[in-house]
């Protein structure tokens, strides 16, 4: 019943933020890394090239699908973005579901921004089923299709040091970031500007998804604060010999 | 159509996630919800290769570099699956198939990877020169330092110290990291069941 508290304390916060955030426009710390994709973004509509998207393996029938939505929902911005570009973003994952959803929300996106006949559904794709061989398959699109920017967000494992080894070699930029802790720190070596932690999930705030994202940025420091405060009150009940 | 889909998935969403906590009264419901999830991720794969074959023919058909080894992996694919169709799955031919090339070639990206990371570590300094960066980077070594054994043998106490010091603090930062983590997934989740974001195309 405790998770369950927290889980309807977080909703509530997360809806009334939102209406709030929505009269009031937050402002957050500069994260390098999004602000080189915004850049980015901009550069890839004015010169011509495409952004290639990785979405990691991240199966939304588990606990990583989490990281997958946000990469969605950061795709959906960037395809309404970028609607005005003769070359749409290319998309890859490496789970089925994931390629389907990817596709859907390119094919939204265009909807949104007026440009439905720029969508192709060959721009979502299924790359491979397992964790090499999606990045196998990965690799030819951000070498053969006039890429400028690599974009890296989803769960992938350490399979996620070929990609952005391949993006170095054809000097484009990388941004890169996972859930999983060791493929971050792969990320920290190898790309330009890496994403530690949760910043993963503040993607569809600082590309401007809505006050939605805003709010859930809030609400996460909000809950942070909490957890914070609880294990400073553990430690020091248990430091006084409290039974806990 | 579309308010009919995000209002199916919200209550979807909403009904399996309320009955892993009301297991008695929504539990036979989000069994049944859960099952016919995993029936459309099976037809999902299926879709998804089309989808995999269909790229690749393009390739092949507006002859885009790469080809080659499209039509190789289409052919493949196609033998596989009809191998894997006639002889079932527990075959010898088709174990044989995995065992002998998929492991094989995965084994391989996994050795040129341990290449690349060794290089992406040697280049960090090159490319991002800052505190944390070099941080990073004495870390790796003395923790290389006391794990591989050395041509006298191990350094018990010096190694066994730096494993504790280092996994004391990487152990404590990466519970940080996790609790950010699963806030991240927590909030992605809660936007997603309330049909603020609809990845299923509902907006």
């Amino acid at each position: 019943m405790f998770a369950f508290g927290i889980l309807v304390f977080a909703a509530v916060l997360l809806l009334a933020l939102t209406l709030w955030r929505r009269r009031t426009p937050a402002s957050f710390r500069t994260i390098d890394a999004y602000e080189r994709l915004n850049r980015s973004v901009g550069l890839a509509v004015e010169n011509g090239s495409r952004l290639h998207i990785s979405l990691g393996h991240g199966s939304l029938f588990t606990q990583r699908g989490g990281s997958a939505l946000a990469g969605l929902a950061m795709l959906r911005r960037l395809a309404e973005r970028t609607s005005v570009s003769d070359r749409p973003p290319v998309v890859t994952s490496g789970d089925a579901s994931l390629a389907i959803l990817s596709q859907d929300t390119l094919q939204s996106g265009y909807r949104a921004a007026g440009a439905e006949e720029q969508y192709r559904f060959n721009t979502g794709r299924l790359t491979g089923l397992t964790p090499f061989s999606y990045a196998a398959g990965a690799l030819p699109a951000m070498r053969d299709e006039n890429v400028s920017a690599n974009i890296i967000i989803g769960n992938l494992g350490i399979e996620g040091g070929l990609l952005a080894d391949a993006s170095e070699r054809e000097n484009v930029n990388l941004i890169a970031t996972s859930d999983d802790l060791s493929t971050q720190s792969v990320f920290y070596a190898s790309a330009q500007e890496p994403l530690i932690g949760e910043e993963l999930f503040a993607a569809g705030a600082y590309v401007g998804a809505g006050a939605s994202h805003d709010a859930s940025l809030n609400v996460q420091d909000i809950l942070r604060w909490l957890i914070i405060l609880a294990i400073l009150l553990g430690a020091g009940l248990k430091i006084l010999g409290a039974p806990i | 159509m579309r308010v009919f889909t995000a209002a199916f998935a919200i209550a979807a969403g909403l009904i399996v996630l309320i009955g892993y906590f009301f297991p008695d009264q929504l539990g036979s419901l989000q069994v049944v919800l859960i099952d016919w999830a995993v029936i459309i991720a099976a037809m999902a794969v299926l879709i998804g290769i089309y989808n995999l074959i269909a790229v690749q023919m393009e390739k092949i058909r507006t002859r885009q570099k790469g080809g080659t080894y499209g039509a190789l992996a289409v052919i493949s694919l196609i033998l596989t699956f009809g191998l894997g169709l006639v002889l079932g799955p527990e075959s010898p031919y088709m174990r044989w198939t995995v065992e002998a090339i998929v492991v094989p070639v995965e084994a391989s990206l996994m050795a040129i990877l341990a290449v690349t990371l060794v290089y992406a570590s040697i280049r960090l300094l090159r490319r991002r020169m800052d505190f944390t960066s070099v941080i990073f980077l004495i870390v790796v070594v003395i923790y290389l330092l006391a794990i591989v054994p050395t041509p006298i043998g191990a350094i018990s106490p010096f190694q066994d110290f730096v494993r504790q010091a280092v996994e004391m603090f990487s152990s404590g930062g990466a519970r940080g990291l996790l609790i950010g983590i699963a806030l991240g997934i927590l909030l992605t989740g809660l936007r997603v069941l309330f049909g603020i974001d609809r990845p299923y195309g509902g907006n």
